[in-house]
């Protein structure tokens, strides 16, 4: 699959997600119906804008950890050193996908306390597992001649994983980054469950109020958030990908 | 030949020794929600139990840390597990005042981590053992027949997490069978739409990037969003479809969470089975062909067989991830353990977050391990057809 959507539907697209977030007081008409008894159509108790850049704040800390953590533990346990951690790795990861993500948040709350902590520490479990295993994939599938040639041309293994090793699978390794980070911007909003200043406020507000229209429009930013990031990755994976002279999946 | 010492052992031995010694193995409370504090091994257990345990542990510690054999290093983790397990039943009871009725006990992270360091050690053994999947599903049996056992026994019943269970049992299994009703429900929901849509897909090429993009964009939906969204047109539907409401279809509770799970399902499934049809390789559908089987017969007889181990997959990542997002579901009054999780936040009280999160995740845990063995065993039995 290339992308989501043609060009000129998502700078559209673009557009009205941008005006919705700085000025939701345009598209008032728009969400009108979807409320009952004269309640506000648009979220009324905080700014959009400022709980989309926290939202976007707290999935890119959080993101930002789960790559560095997940780089390194890939990178070592590929290495002679960390050999013998491979196979536990592996099954490591595989458990760790079956745990909830409310389960981690709820888990989280006894130990670190409400507000953004536990929803960091859900979304940094959550986002280690596809990076970790994506460049662990990519790491341990390199062609063996191109990992040849580099020790026959005398790279150190320093040399080696920094120009070679890690620039090869970097497509893999930004697959599992996307992947991550689509799935870390729906779940942030459960964040707000735990007093987390996310977008998922505004459509708890909505559930608690029985507001439809507040529950469609923090849905639809995420939801929009989530659809342009994603596109975004991909464009960057193809550049990455098309540098190393493979063929964009 | 000097001692050699073990990299992983050198992580677990860390750890477990920090959880021993420095940390807190069960924790006090006088009620329910007031803060507890802390009880270390030897204060939490009864005069013979408590260094007995520590033995134990330092013990479990040296065979981690030195390069020992797997078997030596299985008994220790396991020898270790049930001490633990029996140990913090054991402090529940022996912590308790008598006659008390308030107070509560609860395990405290030095406990949780001699679980993890012991899990870990487990895990690395049955890792490197490389078992067959009829051997995991019969390990997975006995470790599930031990907490069961444990459970009934009443070894654990001290403990605060039992006693919310023991205030809530009646609510507890009509919680559970909604959970599973609705991850399971939504999961054949998903495979009896999804499989012939993904059959479909695969046919009709102009049809795959629309339905594919579609069902993408719902994933990117958040769930408590998506739950909430459905509210509005399942009220309009009870209200207006007649016989709807008969059928126990409203705004809120179960009929929104299912609709949503279902359609979070679909995905997976569409696109595996796409994926797995894909991967059928053209000189088996050509030989079939040259047979004279019909398309339907090509179907059923050649192509479906063949790619059902990857449809499983995107059933496996289904199931494990509709009992996670189930527990959303009681927020718009769905129903579930996500009722005890939310409840729990709600009032603070972490006991009851517990009595949903860990059924919840061990829910997850065994759906995977059982469809990881069940796609392996698809996958090799394939194998020793086309070999055969």
């Amino acid at each position: 699959m290339k992308t989501f959507l043609p060009a000129a539907l998502r700078v559209i697209l673009l557009v009205l997600l941008v005006a919705f977030i700085v000025n939701p007081g345009w598209f008032e008409p728009l969400f009108k119906p979807l409320t009952e008894n004269n309640a506000p159509a648009i979220y009324n108790q905080g700014s959009l804008l400022s709980l989309t850049l926290q939202h976007l704040g707290t999935v890119a800390v959080a993101t930002i950890a789960a790559i560095i953590v997940a780089i390194g533990l890939a990178i070592l346990v590929t290495r002679p050193f960390g050999a013998e951690f491979l196979p536990l790795s592996r099954s490591l990861v595989n458990i760790g996908q079956t745990f909830p993500p409310v389960a981690v948040l709820a888990l989280a709350v006894p130990a670190v306390g409400f507000g953004e902590k536990p929803t960091l520490i859900a979304l940094f479990l959550y986002g280690l597992l596809p990076i970790f295993e994506n460049a662990l994939t990519g790491l341990t599938t390199l062609p063996s001649n191109i990992v040849e040639a580099a020790r026959g041309a005398g790279m150190t293994n320093r040399q080696k994983l920094l120009r070679v090793e890690l620039p090869l699978s970097l497509p893999v390794i930004l697959a599992g980054i996307r992947l991550s980070v689509v799935i870390g911007l729906a779940t942030a909003t459960i964040g707000s469950t735990v007093a987390a200043k996310t977008l998922g406020e505004v459509i708890i507000a909505g559930l608690i109020s029985n507001n439809l229209a507040f529950v469609v429009q923090g849905g639809l930013i995420v939801a929009g958030l989530a659809v342009f990031i994603y596109d975004g990755l991909m464009a960057l994976e193809r550049v990455a990908a098309r540098r190393m002279g493979q063929v964009a999946h | 030949m000097g001692i050699r010492f073990d990299k992983l052992g050198v992580v677990i031995a860390a750890i477990a020794a920090y959880a021993a010694f420095l940390a807190p193995f069960a924790t006090f409370r006088a009620n329910r929600i007031v803060p507890g504090e802390g009880r270390f091994i030897l204060d939490a257990l009864p005069v013979v139990s408590g260094p007995l345990l520590l033995a134990l542990v330092v013990a479990a510690i040296v065979v981690a840390l030195l390069k020992t054999p797997l078997a030596l290093r299985l008994i220790a983790s396991v020898v270790l597990l049930v001490a633990l397990a029996l140990a913090i039943g054991a402090a529940g009871g022996f912590l308790t005042p008598p006659g008390n009725t308030f107070a509560r006990i609860s395990p405290a992270s030095g406990f949780w981590l001699l679980i993890f360091a012991f899990t870990l050690l487990l895990a690395d053994v049955l890792a490197r053992l490389e078992l067959s999947p009829f051997v995991r599903l019969a390990v997975l049996l006995v470790a599930a027949v031990a907490v069961g056992a444990l459970l009934a026994s009443g070894v654990w019943d001290s403990l605060s997490i039992l006693k919310e269970y023991t205030n809530r049992a009646d609510s507890f299994w009509a919680e559970a069978r909604k959970h599973v009703t609705l991850a399971l429900g939504s999961l054949v929901a998903a495979v009896v739409v999804g499989l012939p849509l993904g059959i479909l897909c695969h046919r009709v090429e102009a049809l795959r990037a629309g339905v594919l993009n579609v069902l993408n964009i719902i994933q990117t939906i958040p769930s408590i969003a998506l739950f909430g969204m459905l509210i509005g047109p399942l009220g309009w539907v009870a209200l207006h479809v007649p016989g709807a409401s008969e059928l126990g279809i409203r705004g809120i509770g179960t009929a929104p969470a299912f609709v949503a799970l279902f359609l979070y399902s679909l995905l997976p499934v569409v696109a595996n089975t796409v994926v797995g049809l894909a991967g059928v390789p053209k000189a088996a559908n050509e030989a079939a062909r040259g047979m004279g089987m019909t398309d339907r017969q090509r179907l059923f007889g050649v192509e479906f067989p063949l790619a059902f181990p990857v449809i499983l997959t995107g059933i496996r990542i289904v199931l494990v991830q509709n009992i996670g997002l189930a527990t959303i579901a009681a927020l718009i009054g769905g129903g579930g353990f996500g009722v005890f999780v939310f409840q729990g936040v709600g009032q603070t009280a972490m006991d009851l977050v517990l009595l949903g999160a860990v059924p919840t995740v061990a829910l997850a845990f065994v759906a995977g391990i059982v469809l990881d063995a069940i796609i392996e065993l698809t996958a090799t039995a394939r194998r020793k057809e086309a070999i055969a």
